[in-house]
């Protein structure tokens, strides 16, 4: 029972970690931070500053965004995306609720602008409808983002959510999918998928260059991550010999392809397992962490600093997998 | 002035001469069937499982080679891989180099590989451009620069995806960086690569393959169609456990090799390991 105790209130810890202020990195100094831009195939670019990658599909209606990175890199990320195009902002995604990737909202909200129809007009927190773009999510990014403490600017928040699998529109001559991805990296995930471009942005669920960050305060899982990553092999066709084809901006790190997920998924499965036999085997998270089931994956995805350690890792699946 | 004149016609005979190579680069270009009278056994049958004597594999690298399962290569996502650049010219490497030219100036902007297996395609940029940045794509092949050292070409080659080091799990990472040497002798053609690992390896890894010019060669199309054919749960990755590998002393077991050789690391590439 103690070691339950100590493992849920780590879980606990690791949640408020990533969703506090700590994980926004606040020691960065963002002033260095210079924006890169990469376009990625069709009407997609994928933006590289600080926090999570921001992906952006440009076209004659306007501008589509995927996450917004930290609020003080708005500026930066705006003077990159209005080179690519003078079309309004319409329409912001957030893939999930931590600040990486979220806090930049009410700046994009404000820089952009949006068509509304039927009798929705008036004024709504001070701004008039249309005046600022959409921000679309999960339902729970948005309660997780109501529940933050200290809380965030209320035009910050998500304006149109979804609570079923998914949520489409068409914009700029492509099919984007929003697609939910329960239980994953939160419980609000989404991936978002460019139909035509032939894209997909995956936020965290996905990452080339860290194990998966497991927030299980927020309600992720490694199970649910195991089932997202299988959900983007299945949604993306690669090219001539298993290269190129559709293409995924992770949610951290370099730009990928199908083959890139497959081998991020064999290595969430396979240490996955290793713990789950360990855990069979009735050792102790100490043990565990001494056994190294990560050996062999820590040289690309492993971190002994900063907010998720190998040893997080390790813990926050030996947690989630019911060792105690 | 008479001076100047002359100065002024040798300038431009100079700068017209149709032909001539003031950096000794030799032409590459043609049909080159491979020899695989070097490492052999590796090369064509394939290594077995736990032969990893030879090679500056590190714990990291083991570790992935000692739970590497062969059925893994069932797995739809995998049957199409191609061997990447590091490896594709120890394979079935039945090989075709062409040249790109700049129609202008009828400079040389990128030298052009096809190899036989998995009809593998790689461009060696010859025109200084600079890598991509880190953020970048990486592909089976890499992003490859060359530079003529003498008469033999040196290539670079960074943004690998994760291959093998082996066909039997050895992995090498991403971050490798692949420098190869291709020398003409004649009609034969030596390749001597070194990849530099430090995620798997502790010492540069070094190997050479040969080839010799055909000009008769005529390469087939290579297809790869996916096709499931175990039926198995979603999410299956088959792989061993830690020290649940039934076949890992197989090989050494066969030839009467002591279990640490076959194990491999740097030290097992020096003839007084043995002793």
């Amino acid at each position: 029972m103690p070691n339950l105790i100590k493992n849920s209130c780590a879980s606990l810890l690791i949640g408020l970690f990533i969703a506090s202020s700590a994980y926004t990195q606040t020691s960065q100094n963002f002033q260095q931070v210079e924006i890169k831009v990469l376009p990625v195939q069709g009407s997609v670019y994928m933006l590289v500053g600080a926090g999570g990658n921001v992906t952006a599909q440009i076209g004659e209606e306007g501008v589509l965004i995927v996450d917004t990175q930290y609020a003080e890199l708005s500026h930066k990320l705006h003077a990159e995306i209005k080179k690519l195009s003078d079309r309004p902002i319409q329409f912001v995604i957030n893939t999930h609720a931590h600040k990486d990737h979220t806090g930049g909202n009410a700046n994009f909200a404000k820089f952009g602008q949006s068509i509304f129809g039927g009798n929705v007009t008036g004024v709504v927190d001070g701004a008039q409808m249309g005046s600022q773009a959409k921000i679309l999510a999960h339902e729970n990014v948005l309660l997780r983002i109501a529940e933050e403490n200290p809380p965030i600017l209320f035009s910050g928040w998500p304006t149109d959510t979804f609570f079923r699998d998914k949520k489409e529109l068409f914009f700029n001559g492509e099919g984007v999918q929003i697609l939910h991805q329960p239980a994953a990296h939160t419980d609000g995930d989404s991936i978002v998928f460019f139909r035509r471009s032939d894209v997909i942005s995956t936020g965290d669920v996905f990452s080339s260059n860290l194990y998966p960050v497991i927030d299980s305060a927020l309600g992720g899982s490694i199970q649910g991550i195991i089932e997202a990553l299988s959900h983007i092999i299945d949604l993306a066709v690669p090219a001539l010999m298993q290269e190129g084809g559709t293409m995924i901006i992770p949610g951290h790190g370099r730009l990928c392809d199908e083959a890139d997920v497959v081998e991020y998924r064999d290595m969430v499965i396979i240490i996955r397992d290793r713990i789950e036999d360990m855990i069979k085997k009735r050792m102790t998270l100490e043990e565990v962490i001494a056994a190294r089931p990560t050996l062999g994956y820590d040289d690309q995805y492993g971190a002994q600093n900063g907010f998720w350690t190998t040893e997080r890792f390790v813990e926050a699946v030996y947690g989630d997998l019911g060792g105690t | 002035m008479l001076g100047q004149k002359l100065l002024k016609n040798l300038l431009f005979m100079l700068i017209a001469t149709p032909v001539g190579n003031i950096n000794a680069e030799i032409d590459l270009t043609g049909e080159w069937a491979p020899r695989y009278h070097e490492d052999l056994p590796e090369r064509i049958p394939g290594p077995s499982i736990g032969e990893f004597h030879g090679i500056p594999i590190n714990e990291a690298a083991r570790i992935r080679g000692e739970s590497w399962d062969p059925s893994i290569l069932s797995v739809p996502e995998h049957q199409c891989k191609p061997h990447p650049a590091d490896y594709a010219t120890r394979g079935p490497s039945h090989m075709r180099i062409w040249k790109t030219l700049d129609r202008a100036s009828q400079q040389v902007t990128a030298i052009r590989l096809h190899i036989s297996w998995s009809a593998s395609e790689r461009t060696i940029w010859m025109d200084g451009r600079r890598h991509p940045p880190d953020y970048g794509a990486h592909s089976w092949h890499g992003f490859s620069t060359g530079i003529w050292e003498g008469d033999q070409l040196t290539v670079t080659t960074t943004h690998l995806k994760q291959g093998w080091l082996r066909r039997n799990g050895l992995p090498r990472s991403e971050k490798a960086i692949l420098r190869e040497h291709f020398i003409r002798h004649g009609n034969y053609l030596t390749h001597i690569s070194i990849i530099e690992d430090d995620a798997f390896l502790t010492e540069p890894f070094i190997r050479s393959q040969n080839w010799v010019l055909e000009p008769f060669q005529q390469i087939g199309p290579y297809l790869c169609e996916i096709a499931v054919e175990v039926d198995r749960p979603q999410g299956t990755v088959p792989h061993y456990l830690f020290g649940q590998n039934p076949f890992l002393n197989e090989y050494a077991t066969r030839h009467g090799i002591p279990i640490e050789a076959a194990m491999g690391g740097a030290e097992t590439m020096y003839p007084d390991f043995i002793e």
